[in-house]
């Protein structure tokens, strides 16, 4: 790539930040400015970078994206198929970005409980000690952009000992049916002591003759004791590109589940830093990834033990078809102190066509002694045995086949205890593999 | 736990014993790098006009090239102009029997055990010794002759067998390879060659040692193995080198070029000084190893045991280019005090129903680094490959660091590969079994490092695995019994 093009690249997304800030009267806002100025200087990764060998983000890059301005096109008939089963969530809905009160249902929380847009609450205390505390904006490039551009998603707050037993969903539509969009949504969910949550994040896309840019952060503070889990769910469509970051800091005995679906899209990377801060933290990381067509599905993943006495798991597993490629880059990092650290890693993929390509490196930085940590990875088909077990019981070789790659999903699924969400996930994975061959 | 840190301290701080200086005359480039020295170098071997030109395109690609600095390690950057890439022993000897040799040199390979006259009468393994870049004595190459080997230094090989080294020079690790690749091609010293014909399995087990003798050398050595189709051979490289506070350079290259159905199975024990208690001198490790299956049903095999040197960076890798054809790297790699690591392989898989296996055990000690680094590609067009890999790493200190950087890049559906890594210490529970039945705990840490080494140590040939079991016990003093 030549860098007189790079720069007309950067310089795209420099040119629209001016109209952007002065239209939302963000030109004072320290946040944003110190953000772009750290993206300017930061430019876009390329494949030298270590980081972004495998993925190369030039064909997003070479899109016209307009920023939406928060006008309201959507409709409550767009959103159904997206909705959970059952009726008792906490829904919010974010139309490009902006969130679209009349769609949303935020009703009936709990004493002292905030879950509102991020645009309206830049001025709670919560938001000024936290927000662009914790993603790494001076080092990754995405993660500068998204908070350059920050000005709505969603904001929760849970104070000390509260519960919100119903699920959260926080729901993203990108509507480009009218022009190809960029949106940066952003995300604060602080919970402190003795809280518990459950939160389901999907994406989608409406419309599919322009392309898409969906650059999302989610910041997410785990107070003592908390108990979190997160979904992260992405389905948009083959014009799609998605990129994500995601950074958690949990504090002493706290348990933080997450799970990355990504079912869709055509460049998507999913970046996820999670910082075992103090002791005895438990984190589990579930990721599913299934792919066709030329997409390429890039999961990032950082665990790391700052404080002894912590665990963490992580699962990843992978389905690749047609020319998809796969890249899966798992992290462990245990510090000097983090002595009685286990750390678990695992990552599967099945590749089903010949044109797939699976990239995998996992990867332990140990500086403790006394810690259990492993790792492993494995790339390959389905089990031929298991195969013709299935077919000498009278079933189909393609029936067989989605069985055993639906088998495969659903180890990783079974994690969500959100009910609702794993009811409307199991369908979608079984569509997609079911004609994937 | 306190008698596990007295056993923890005492392996970490026992010395390096095979330290000491031979006080041979050296006849010396002078010190620096450019064309002048390539063309000494050349000169002062004799060498014909082509191998000179060769040198002097890869000192010119060099010249393009930047050092890289994407490994694990770190260390101050080298002056390239202050080293001395040309040292040999003054008297070149051409000797009848063993009497003849320099007694200064002879003393020196029995202060190293290697003993020419027992091995010669015990053990038959010829040896090809190197000291400070130029053969100094090969031991049973008539025997060798008859079956049609060909084992020698480098530069006899340049003038004997020309259509051999033109053919096969650089033909897997070209001059344009890598920084040190390149380096090396430039001013390589000397090394050994070794050809092996058709369908002959050869009889004994090759080896050489490399020494690293004057202060301020470079030590540049380029090793070529060719075994033709249906060969078998047997190589063996083993490296011991005497205490100096300068760091030392070396950058050494070895290619393997292995035909249809031949065997080339290579050892390598590596002890080379690795810097005292606070981390002072100790030599720089930078070698390119790389092996080509070029037929089918060929097969290469590194064994590898690295306890020396300050900085170790090397990954011995194998090119999987014909059908079935098979790559094996067993490696153990032990860090102590200030030591770096970051050794591994490369498993290129081109062919159909390719193989290969990576078994790597590090063990960190002291304030040392040890990293994992290795690559398996499965391309397009290699069906039914397979690969296992397993890499674990023991811990034997709160203050060192293992870390595991594996690359698997699978582009094919039929390919099966597996990879595993585990980092552990040495577990209470193991030991407390093992007190429990009257083994003391300097003991019970000794048999479990020895166990967990086992796998690797299996695969080094019987001469060399008494060696390694040596130099593992001089690592971890106190601990091994």
């Amino acid at each position: 790539m030549n860098p007189a093009y790079q720069h007309t690249d950067k310089e795209k997304f420099l040119n629209s930040y001016g109209a952007f800030a002065s239209r939302h009267e963000l030109m004072d806002s320290p946040l944003n400015t110190l953000a772009i100025r750290k993206f300017e200087e930061l430019g876009f990764p390329t494949t030298k970078h270590e980081e972004w060998k495998y993925t190369n983000v030039s064909p997003i890059l070479k899109n016209r994206f307009a920023l939406s301005t928060g006008k309201s096109r959507l409709k409550r008939e767009d959103i159904l198929p997206f909705l959970l089963t059952g009726k008792d969530s906490i829904l919010l809905v974010f139309e490009n970005g902006f969130l679209n009160r009349e769609l949303s249902l935020i009703e009936n929380l709990p004493q002292g409980v905030i879950i509102d847009s991020l645009a309206s609450s830049r001025n709670h205390d919560v938001v000024k000690q936290h927000l662009g505390k914790y993603a790494p904006m001076k080092q990754e490039s995405f993660v500068a952009l998204n908070t350059a551009f920050i000005f709505d998603g969603a904001f929760i707050y849970l104070p000390v000992n509260a519960v919100v037993e119903r699920p959260i969903h926080l729901l993203y539509v990108n509507d480009s049916r009218e022009e190809a969009t960029v949106v940066y949504p952003r995300n604060l969910i602080v919970a402190k002591k003795n809280n518990s949550l459950k939160i389901a994040c999907t994406y989608h896309t409406i419309g599919n003759i322009n392309s898409a840019f969906t650059n999302s952060v989610s910041e997410i503070v785990t107070g003592a004791n908390a108990n979190v889990e997160f979904v992260k769910v992405q389905t948009e469509n083959d014009n799609t590109y998605h990129i994500s970051h995601t950074e958690v800091m949990q504090e002493r005995d706290s348990v933080f589940n997450i799970s990355t679906i990504t079912l869709g899209g055509n460049i998507v990377r999913n970046n996820l830093h999670i910082v075992l801060n103090d002791v005895n933290c438990t984190s589990h990381l579930y990721g599913l990834y299934i792919t066709d067509g030329n997409e390429l599905v890039d999961n990032h993943t950082l665990v790391d033990h700052a404080k002894p006495n912590c665990e963490s798991n992580e699962l990843y597993k992978g389905v690749l078809g047609g020319k998809s490629s796969g890249v899966f880059n798992g992290k462990v990092f245990v510090r000097p102190d983090a002595q009685k650290t286990n750390a678990y890693q695992s990552n599967k993929n099945i590749l089903l066509s010949d044109e797939a390509t699976m990239n995998t490196k996992p990867q332990l930085e140990i500086f403790a002694d006394d810690v259990k940590c492993s790792h492993g990875a494995t790339t390959g088909q389905l089990d031929s045995e298991a195969l013709f077990y299935l077919r000498s019981r009278g079933i189909g070789e393609k029936e067989a086949k989605a069985f055993l790659n639906i088998a495969f999903a659903a180890d990783v699924i079974k994690n969500i205890s959100l009910e609702p969400l794993r009811d409307r996930l199991m369908p979608l994975i079984e569509r997609k593999l079911k004609q994937g061959d | 736990m306190t008698e596990d840190q007295k056993i923890i301290t005492e392996v970490t701080e026992s010395d390096y014993k095979w330290g000491f200086i031979s006080d041979i005359e050296s006849d010396q480039a002078p010190k620096g790098l450019n064309e002048e020295v390539i063309r000494f170098i050349s000169l002062k071997k004799n060498e014909p006009a082509w191998m000179l030109e060769w040198r002097l395109k890869a000192y010119r690609h060099w010249l393009t090239m930047t050092e890289p600095v994407w490994p694990n390690v770190h260390y101050p950057k080298i002056d390239f102009n202050d080293i001395i890439y040309y040292s040999a022993p003054k008297k070149k000897p051409s000797l009848n029997s063993l009497d003849e040799l320099d007694p200064e040199i002879k003393a020196t390979f029995d202060k190293l055990g290697i003993s020419l006259e027992e091995q010669k009468r015990l053990s038959g393994v010829a040896v090809d010794a190197v000291i400070d870049s130029v053969s100094v004595k090969t031991t049973f190459r008539e025997s060798l002759g008859e079956l049609g080997v060909i084992f020698c230094s480098f530069s006899e090989a340049v003038h004997d067998h020309p259509e051999l080294i033109k053919q096969y020079l650089g033909s897997v690790v070209p001059y344009t390879d890598n920084y040190y690749a390149a380096l090396n091609s430039a001013v390589f010293s000397d090394g050994s060659f070794c050809y092996i014909p058709k369908s002959v399995r050869c009889p004994m087990e090759l080896s050489t040692y490399f020494r690293i003798n004057s202060a301020g050398t470079g030590q540049f050595e380029r090793t070529l193995i060719i075994a033709e189709e249906g060969a078998f051979v047997s190589y063996l490289e083993g490296c011991t080198a005497p205490m100096r506070d300068e760091n030392q350079l070396h950058a050494a290259v070895v290619e393997i070029y292995s035909h249809k159905d031949a065997q080339v199975k290579y050892s390598t024990v590596q002890n080379w000084y690795p810097g005292d208690k606070e981390g002072k001198g100790g030599i720089y490790n930078f070698v390119t190893k790389r092996g080509l299956c070029a037929g089918t049903h060929a097969k290469i095999s590194w064994t590898q045991v690295e306890t020396g040197s300050a900085i170790t960076w090397k990954y011995p890798s194998v090119i999987l280019k014909g059908d079935y054809s098979i790559g094996e790297f067993y490696s153990v790699a032990v860090t102590n005090n200030y030591q770096q690591a970051d050794t591994g392989t490369k498993m290129i898989h081109l062919g159909k129903n390719t193989k290969s296996t990576i078994i790597s055990k590090g063990i960190s000690g002291g304030k040392s680094q040890n990293s994992y680094r290795g690559l398996v590609r499965i391309n397009r067009k290699a069906e039914n490959a397979r690969n296992f890999s397993q890499c674990d790493s023991l811990l034997l200190g709160d203050k060192c660091g293992a870390h595991t950087f594996p690359y698997l890049e699978v582009s094919n559906k039929t390919a099966i590969v597996e990879h595993e890594a585990t980092t552990s210490k040495v577990g209470e529970d193991q030991i407390f079994y093992c007190n429990q039945r009257g083994i003391s705990t300097e003991d019970a840490v000794g048999l479990i490092v020895n166990g967990y080494c086992k796998e690797v140590f299996n695969q080094l040939p019987m001469e060399f695995a008494v060696e390694a079991q040596k130099l593992l016990a001089i690592s971890l003093e106190g601990s091994v019994g």
